[in-house]
């Protein structure tokens, strides 16, 4: 059953990791753009030395839909991707891992630019 | 053109950091935080009827989880309700997979009228293409060591 601390969970680290990204904006003063690039890699990383799946476990959605959570995939993909073809793995894995969010998002995406226009 | 001199530049610079309103740092940590974990909380939500409602297992509702918010951003950014919350949320508007999408669609709409290829097409990556390469080569980086340092297996 679903429970309410997920929930919660999901809340406080997704909240977390946004203000942690607003403090590099605000006070090391990157740019957004650079600061998700740097958040994405941060998130590869911290998969690496095995911290991203705990908190993946504990917070759900709160470190899966943060763009750190895309580095984890990313990574995850690559290991598993070894572990099934070796050496290849290492270089197939992780897009594998990744096609269907990336593909969804260059299909509607673009679809959604083709049919609205910028407001304002 | 008139040079300024050293000493004018000094006294700019003291003029300048006094009426450059100081970033409210604090006020905008609050609001990524609350915008950021709503999103998030969202996700969840998502991501909890794949697992309860589809049966799936926790690993295979990730992709179609953020597959979901993937479209709900693009949504809300094509109707021009996600840059009102990107406003206000800051990098917790951004940070979110939600936000990777709006920085796909936004340019794209933005720059409809360069074209269909150099617009659309190429403008869709402004930040999603540097956030994959380098997402890319960090993984690509850290697989490496565990290649090198267990042989691949995993």
């Amino acid at each position: 059953m679903p429970s309410a601390s997920t929930f919660l969970y999901a809340f406080l680290i997704g909240g977390l990791l946004c203000v942690l990204a607003q403090l590099v904006v605000d006070v090391i003063k990157l740019t957004p753009a650079s600061t998700m690039v740097l958040f994405v890699s941060l998130g590869a990383i911290a998969s690496g030395i095995g911290l991203y799946e705990p908190l993946t476990k504990f917070a759900g959605a709160g470190a899966t839909v943060p763009l750190p959570g895309f580095g984890h995939v990313l990574v995850q993909g690559i290991s598993e991707g070894m572990s099934k073809k070796g050496f290849m793995g290492l270089f197939a894995g992780g897009l594998e891992a990744a096609a269907m969010a990336l593909t969804v998002a260059i299909i509607i995406g673009y679809l959604t630019s083709v049919l609205f226009n910028p407001k304002g | 053109m008139v040079k300024a001199s050293q000493q004018e530049l000094e006294k700019y610079k003291k003029l300048q950091k006094k009426y450059t309103p100081p970033r409210p740092w604090f006020r905008n940590a609050i609001q990524a935080f609350l915008i950021g974990g709503a999103i998030s909380m969202a996700g969840e939500a998502v991501r909890q009827f794949f697992i309860f409602g589809m049966g799936m297992s926790p690993k295979t509702a990730g992709p179609p989880t953020s597959s979901v918010m993937i479209f709900l951003g693009a949504l809300l950014t094509g109707i021009g309700i996600y840059d009102q919350i990107g406003r206000v949320g800051g990098m917790g508007a951004a940070l979110p997979i939600t936000g990777f999408s709006n920085s796909i669609v936004s340019p794209a709409m933005e720059f409809k009228r360069e074209g269909w290829v150099m617009g659309v097409g190429a403008r869709m990556f402004t930040v999603a293409g540097p956030v994959i390469v380098y997402g890319l080569l960090t993984a690509f980086a850290v697989g490496f060591v565990q290649f090198a340092l267990t042989g691949g297996k995993g």
